[in-house]
């Protein structure tokens, strides 16, 4: 029986810092996804592969669920299409209870198709076209109203129909975050906000149902949703008041952060990021002594994406090649790139070899498969000795790369659920050149 | 693979260059290897000697031996 | 003193061995601690870099174990603790950095069923004394702080100045500080600082006057057993003292006082405070942990680390009066010989 082999290294020893494995300790490895084995995955669906686990999907959302549901009367959450509007995700999370808030006319039509009727789909989003909103008023969703054109637009609309139009008015407020995002939505401290509210009321073409706020996203200060949350109670307080309207409902948005740490962070996210029970005391603190009367409390709207799927989803790939740059830094090429793993842009995510290694490390900078400069994962990383064909795992993938994943260079691959059985399904195929092709035409004169 | 002379290996793996006080930690099969070289083997023999003790492809070996000589290299270990 | 033999052996962590021209405390720590009379110490180092001074200082310090840096985390840094536990058997760990201590005080439990004990502030403690809390913080317990606002960029450098004057005090995120005088000298500060620790800076309203540190020790019940004040006599160009002499004040006294029993403090801290000339005492920054010359307690008489040493251990403390008024220090530096197989040790190892 020959011994194992790991490749001869020498490193440099200088006064810095121990890797953050410490001097004895290795990454641990991950050798299975909710029970199933990683090179079995590997095997079947190849690599690279999207791996989303049912369990953690429903898990995060029941965390969710429990942490405003048990301090607030009346709590809704609406799932965040954008963060991944892969279907079976989508409806795992309607099977749970979520309705759906959606930002383009493509979403909305999503939602519908996903079963979710249209009086519990949120249409929110800067860019809603004229057809988007016939649409809308169509299937009876709630339109979130995000500037003035966009309000006569849709009185412009409303005018020949029925039944009018629902809407909420997504407002933007001063809740100490910085920068304040007031790009979307009508500004409340100089009364743009009021200006809006009172004129829908006084067209009596449209239905005011709600108010929105989304104050930023990977907020890290709970404060800051008691803040928004205090404004926006106290705003449906006045319409009650001086419009003689009842505000259904208060939709405090989303933008709760994942324990994925920032770049640039200085400690993990795992030790900062403030629970999910923190924000929800916060926000119905807020809500709870903002002078509603009993029995009147509005619904609680929550849109959250990131906090219900980034923990859910996996990103097995595999080692292509090792090199050494010219300064003597080593660099490894993995085969998924900043083109699937969009959100390495901005975290360091983590990421665990698949298989037992020494306690050696070498600090190495990872590399995508693209032949562009920009196609970097991670600048140093402390890796165990890997080779070439050695499978790892990058944790915590499960929002925004399955909808923002670039189709460039490299096709997109397969993704699969793991289901709370630990069966796994394919939910989307890897796509082929002859998908990727479909849709163009060659003139023909090319031909 | 020509060490320089007074370059001093240590059992546990350490390397020191007295000619630029710098220190090197090699992984245990780097550290056989300079204990081999240093004994005087050439780097056929070493090399035949890993393929028979550990479980390597030829070409892998080669690969990581031209690697390790950049290494030493990059380090002005070598002659 | 009680003969060596017949006083309990216990086993003491402490960090900061980077005894530098920038110093951390922990070797003013270790000495003040061998001076107890309680125990018979075994002292453990825990560095985060393979050249900090103190982990060849053999005499002061046994042995010592690297830890990984704060960045790291909690996970790692537990799963190192356990590693040097199962080795020492340490009863009392001391924590002596800023950046460290959230990470301790988050492991506080975890530590505590290792065996380990500590003596720490609470997150909300270290909190609300953090530079960018520190006016609010001034303002909820009535004590004089300076004026003070956040700066997101440097468009609002020209209404911080209206509000706060000039001169004004430019201060990075973590660390640095420096006084402009001109709204150019402003706009320059505020592109290296935040280019150094990010945003937000913080504009501070400059104070001029007298500087005097304040270390201290509170109970976790709102008492400072333990009060020495000292006058700055030399400073190194980053500001550090180089030489220093106790004082008597009552009101430097009183000010710990009320900052202990109003914050309810648990544990060492610094208060850096600057007496203006109408004799005003302003809190310029509060330090949660003991100072770098923190040994100048022990040399008065009043042994500040000795005593939190006991207060971990859930042993009685004394309120503590009376010290050498006009004791002073004088640092210097000093060329420890080593060789470099230990250097190797420590860097490869994480051990010496």
């Amino acid at each position: 029986m020959k011994q194992p082999y790991e490749r001869p290294t020498i490193r440099k020893l200088n006064a810095g810092a121990l890797n953050k494995f410490g001097p004895r300790a290795g990454a641990r490895p991950v050798t299975a996804l909710d029970g199933v084995r990683v090179d079995e995955l590997v095997a079947q669906f190849g690599s690279p592969l999207f791996v989303l686990s049912e369990r953690q999907l429903r898990r995060s959302y029941q965390a969710a669920m429990r942490a405003f549901g048990t301090r607030y009367p009346q709590v809704q959450l609406a799932w965040s299409y954008k963060t991944n509007y892969l279907n079976a995700v989508c409806r795992t999370f309607h099977q749970e209870g979520a309705w759906a808030e959606v930002v383009s006319g493509m979403e909305l039509e999503k939602a519908l198709l996903n079963g979710v009727p249209g009086p519990h789909i949120l249409f929110n989003g800067p860019g809603k076209r004229r057809a988007d909103l016939l649409r809308a008023c169509e299937v009876d969703a709630v339109i979130h109203l995000d500037h003035a054109d966009e309000l006569h637009l849709l009185l412009d609309v409303a005018a020949g129909r029925a039944r009018c139009p629902r809407v909420a008015l997504r407002v933007n407020l001063d809740a100490g975050i910085v920068p304040q995002w007031d790009r979307f939505g009508f500004n409340l401290e100089n009364g743009e906000a009021w200006q809006a509210l009172a004129r829908i009321v006084a067209s009596g073409r449209l239905e005011l149902v709600g108010l929105h706020c989304h104050i930023g996203t990977y907020i890290l200060q709970p404060a800051a949703y008691a803040t928004a949350a205090a404004k926006l109670a106290a705003l449906a307080l006045r319409c009650q008041r001086e419009l003689n309207t009842t505000i259904h409902y208060l939709d405090l948005g989303g933008g709760f952060p994942s324990t994925n740490t920032l770049k640039g962070a200085y400690l993990p996210a795992l030790d900062t990021v403030p629970s999910l029970d923190e924000y929800a005391e916060a926000i119905t603190g807020a809500l709870l002594t903002a002078g509603f009367r009993a029995g009147e409390l509005p619904l609680l709207v929550l849109e959250a994406g990131r906090a219900l799927v980034d923990d859910a989803g996996s990103l097995i790939g595999t080692v292509l090649a090792n090199k050494r740059l010219a300064d003597g830094r080593r660099a490894t090429i993995l085969d998924f790139g900043v083109n699937l793993l969009f959100t390495s842009f901005w975290y360091d995510h983590h990421l665990s070899p698949t298989r037992e290694f020494s306690n050696q490390t070498e600090p190495t900078v990872l590399y995508g498969p693209l032949c562009m400069n920009i196609d970097m994962l991670r600048e140093s990383i402390a890796l165990p000795l890997l080779a070439p064909g050695d499978q790892v795992v990058v944790h915590k993938v499960g929002a925004y790369n399955m909808s923002q994943w670039q189709q460039f260079i490299n096709l997109r691959p397969n993704v699969v659920l793991i289901d709370q059985a630990s069966q796994v399904h394919l939910i989307r195929a890897a796509e082929t050149l002859e998908y990727l092709q479909q849709l163009e035409q060659v003139p023909i004169h090319l031909m | 693979m020509k060490l320089k002379k007074n370059i001093a290996t240590s059992e546990a793996g350490f390397i020191f260059n007295p000619a630029t006080g710098d220190s090197f930690a090699a992984n245990p099969l780097a550290a056989d290897i300079l204990a081999r070289a240093k004994a005087g083997l050439d780097a056929a023999a070493i090399k035949a000697d890993i393929l028979e003790r550990y479980d390597v492809a030829p070409g892998q070996l080669e690969k990581d031996w031209d690697d390790l000589l950049a290494q030493l290299r990059e380090f002005n270990l070598l002659d | 003193m009680p003969p060596a033999a017949s006083r309990p052996r216990l086993t003491v962590a402490v960090t900061g061995l980077n005894a530098t021209d920038s110093p951390g405390p922990g070797v003013a720590v270790i000495r003040a601690l061998r001076e107890t009379t309680d125990f018979e110490l075994r002292v453990i180092g825990l560095s985060y870099e393979a050249l900090e001074p103190g982990i060849y200082l053999r005499d002061m310090v046994d042995k010592t174990y690297q830890l990984p840096y704060p960045t790291a985390g909690t996970a790692a840094l537990l799963e190192r603790l356990r590693y040097v536990q199962e080795q020492e058997n340490v009863a009392v760990l001391i924590p002596n950095f800023d950046a460290e201590l959230y990470n301790f005080i988050k492991l506080e439990p975890q530590l505590r069923a290792l065996g380990i004990h500590t003596f720490l502030p609470t997150l909300e403690q270290l909190e609300a004394r953090d530079k960018l809390n520190l006016a609010a913080f001034g303002a909820a317990h009535g004590l004089s702080v300076p004026t003070s606002r956040p700066l997101y960029s440097a468009a609002e450098l020209p209404t911080a100045a209206e509000t706060l004057g000039w001169p004004l005090v430019l201060k990075g995120r973590y660390y640095d500080a420096t006084v402009v005088y001109t709204p150019v000298q402003a706009g320059q500060a505020f592109q290296r600082l935040s280019g150094l620790w990010g945003v937000p800076l913080i504009a501070q309203q400059f104070v001029a006057g007298q500087e005097i540190n304040i270390a201290g020790l509170g109970d976790g019940h709102g008492r400072a057993l333990s009060v020495v004040p000292m006058r700055k006599l030399t400073i190194t160009d980053k500001g550090k003292a180089w030489a220093g002499i106790t004082l008597e004040d009552e009101a430097l006294l009183a000010l710990a006082r009320r900052f202990a029993e109003v914050t309810k403090w648990r544990g060492g801290f610094e208060l850096e405070i600057m007496r203006t000339a109408a004799d005003e005492l302003v809190i310029m920054e509060i330090n949660p942990r003991f100072p770098a010359w923190v040994y100048l307690t022990a040399a008065a008489g009043q042994n500040q680390p000795a005593a939190l040493l006991r207060l971990a251990l859930g042993l009685p403390v004394p309120m503590m009066e009376g010290y050498a008024v006009g004791k002073m220090f004088v640092r210097y530096a000093w060329d420890l010989i080593t060789d470099h197989t230990e250097f190797q040790q420590v860097a490869a190892l994480g051990e010496l």
